[in-house]
């Protein structure tokens, strides 16, 4: 393996480049540190650079701006601060020593650093249904990527399981993309993302199918149509109430898993605790793993949003700088600041769930 | 190429350049750098390959390079994840049947 980057180079390597890691690596170059950012994208900016909608949030965490425009601004700033970035590069293992080996180029490289932030974010869940892989059945970010980044319609007609924020707001962008929404499919017996939302959607005349679920695909080698069926209280299918609804993509929104994979390479403890989104690494209020000299944040750490993943790339940002060159007082202010908005953040109805799931962990600990 | 977006309220695309490519020994046209799914999408391709086991048509999934669905052949190289390789002229890319070559 061909040595890219030595410890004597690098104090701390950022793996990701969305809204976590960004912050991250901003705040530890603010603090001195030699930074270095690999992240898989020809461009950095992570989930944002496809959410064409204005975020919510405080006003200090870009209320009101563009997802794409919030990438921008942080991306920017890196590369003003000389942040090294790597792009197009992926991590594919955590190695003894300490190594990340680096695909990029069909290459594959070493980099050594102090200190890890990881920050890889999320993939999209599956769901399993007759005919889930037919060419059709996407993620609902996987349209959002093709027609936000990438310029191409997706498809003519679409159905989306799933009515959180990513399976009200995907749907809306494919009506401005001048694609058709036929039906949004939830579970449960409410919407599960935030109201402004599911009413942008309803207004524009879309049906939200309530206590249904998806049963199958239907095509022959691509989706022809989407039969949604309602549940009963145990969320089983009643049967008769079958209804087949013409389209070319099924959108799949029902949620996200965090990418630990470099997390179990390295040994880190991992948690299964399904409110933070399933199997999350542990950290502490530091952001820090298991291992000392590796820190977490973002959609890793807990399937939220990119305001507190901002934040928590903050922390790990600071407290890896602190764990480097010892307590300091900007270290401190930078964190404590942070951890004060985050709070401030989860005392949101919303966030009851990701609260909870932060709980039940110290509970662990303590047992 | 017809499915691309063109006028979009928030949006604009900036694309490459024109490129001839080959699918299935056929050509096609797309955009120099841009991924090669997105390219065959446009052109109305939704089946990147076949499933080991019982053949059945596979289109991709994530769009993001995480979960493996869009494996195809590229310039004889099995395994090549298409959402996230960027089209070059000239490329021939193929369907993948089951496990890819190297
Ligand atoms: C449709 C949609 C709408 C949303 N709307 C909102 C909203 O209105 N408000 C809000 O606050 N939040 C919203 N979110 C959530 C927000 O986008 C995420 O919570 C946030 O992006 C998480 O940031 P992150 O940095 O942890 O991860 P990501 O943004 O996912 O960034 C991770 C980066 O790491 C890269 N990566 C992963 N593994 C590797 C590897 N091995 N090697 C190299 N690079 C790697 C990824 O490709 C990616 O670029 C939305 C999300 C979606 C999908």
């Amino acid at each position: 393996m061909k040595h890219l980057f030595s410890q004597n180079d690098i104090d701390i390597c950022v793996v990701g480049g969305g809204p976590a890691g960004l912050e991250a690596a901003i705040v530890a170059a603010e603090l001195g540190a030699k930074v270095l950012i690999i992240d898989d994208n020809p461009v950095l900016g992570g989930q944002l650079i496809k959410q064409t909608h204005k975020f919510f949030g405080s006003k200090a965490h870009y209320c009101g701006v563009r997802g794409i425009d919030i990438a921008r601004v942080l991306a920017g700033k890196a590369i003003e601060l000389g942040i090294s970035v790597m792009n197009n590069a992926t991590v594919v293992g955590y190695y003894d020593d300490d190594i990340l080996g680096v695909l990029h180029d069909d290459t594959l490289s070493a980099v050594k650093a102090k200190r890890y932030v990881i920050a890889t974010g999320a993939s999209e869940n599956m769901l399993a249904f007759d005919n889930a892989d037919l060419p059709g059945v996407y993620g609902a970010g996987a349209v959002q990527t093709m027609m936000n980044v990438f310029g191409v319609v997706p498809g003519k007609r679409a159905v989306a399981i799933g009515s959180g924020n990513i399976g009200l707001i995907v749907p809306y962008q494919l009506l401005q993309a001048g694609v058709e929404v036929a039906a949004i499919v939830e579970i449960m017996d409410r919407v599960g993302g935030y109201y402004v939302h599911a009413a942008k959607i309803k207004r524009c005349g879309v049906p939200i199918y309530l206590k249904h679920t998806i049963v199958a695909a239907q095509g022959k080698d691509r989706v022809e149509a989407a039969v949604i069926s309602k549940v009963g209280p145990d969320y089983s299918c009643l049967l008769g109430t079958e209804m087949t609804i013409a389209c070319d993509i099924i959108l799949i929104a029902i949620g996200l898993s965090p990418l630990c994979d470099l997390l179990y390479h390295a040994g880190c403890r991992i948690d299964y605790i399904p409110e933070l989104g399933g199997n999350v690494p542990y950290h502490d209020e530091n952001m820090m793993t298991s291992r000392p000299n590796i820190y977490v944040c973002g959609d890793l750490a807990c399937i939220e949003e990119a305001s507190t993943a901002m934040l928590e790339g903050r922390i790990a940002g600071a407290r890896a700088c602190e764990s480097l060159f010892g307590k300091g007082s900007e270290e401190d202010a930078v964190a404590d600041e942070a951890a004060h908005e985050l709070e401030v953040i989860r005392q949101s109805p919303f966030e009851a769930r990701i609260v909870s799931g932060k709980k039940q962990r110290e509970r662990d600990i303590i047992r | 190429m017809s499915d691309y977006i063109v006028d979009h309220p928030i949006l604009k695309f900036e694309r490459g350049k024109k490129v001839k490519f080959f699918f299935e020994g056929r050509e096609i046209e797309g955009y120099e750098d841009q991924p090669i799914a997105a390219a065959l999408h446009a052109a109305g391709i939704r089946v990147l390959s076949y499933s080991e086991k019982l053949g059945r048509p596979r289109g991709f999934f994530c769009a993001v390079g995480k979960c493996s669905s869009c494996l195809m052949e590229v310039d004889g190289r099995g395994n090549v994840m298409v959402c996230m390789e960027p089209l070059r002229e000239g490329m021939q890319v193929r369907r993948q049947k089951g496990r890819g070559k190297v």
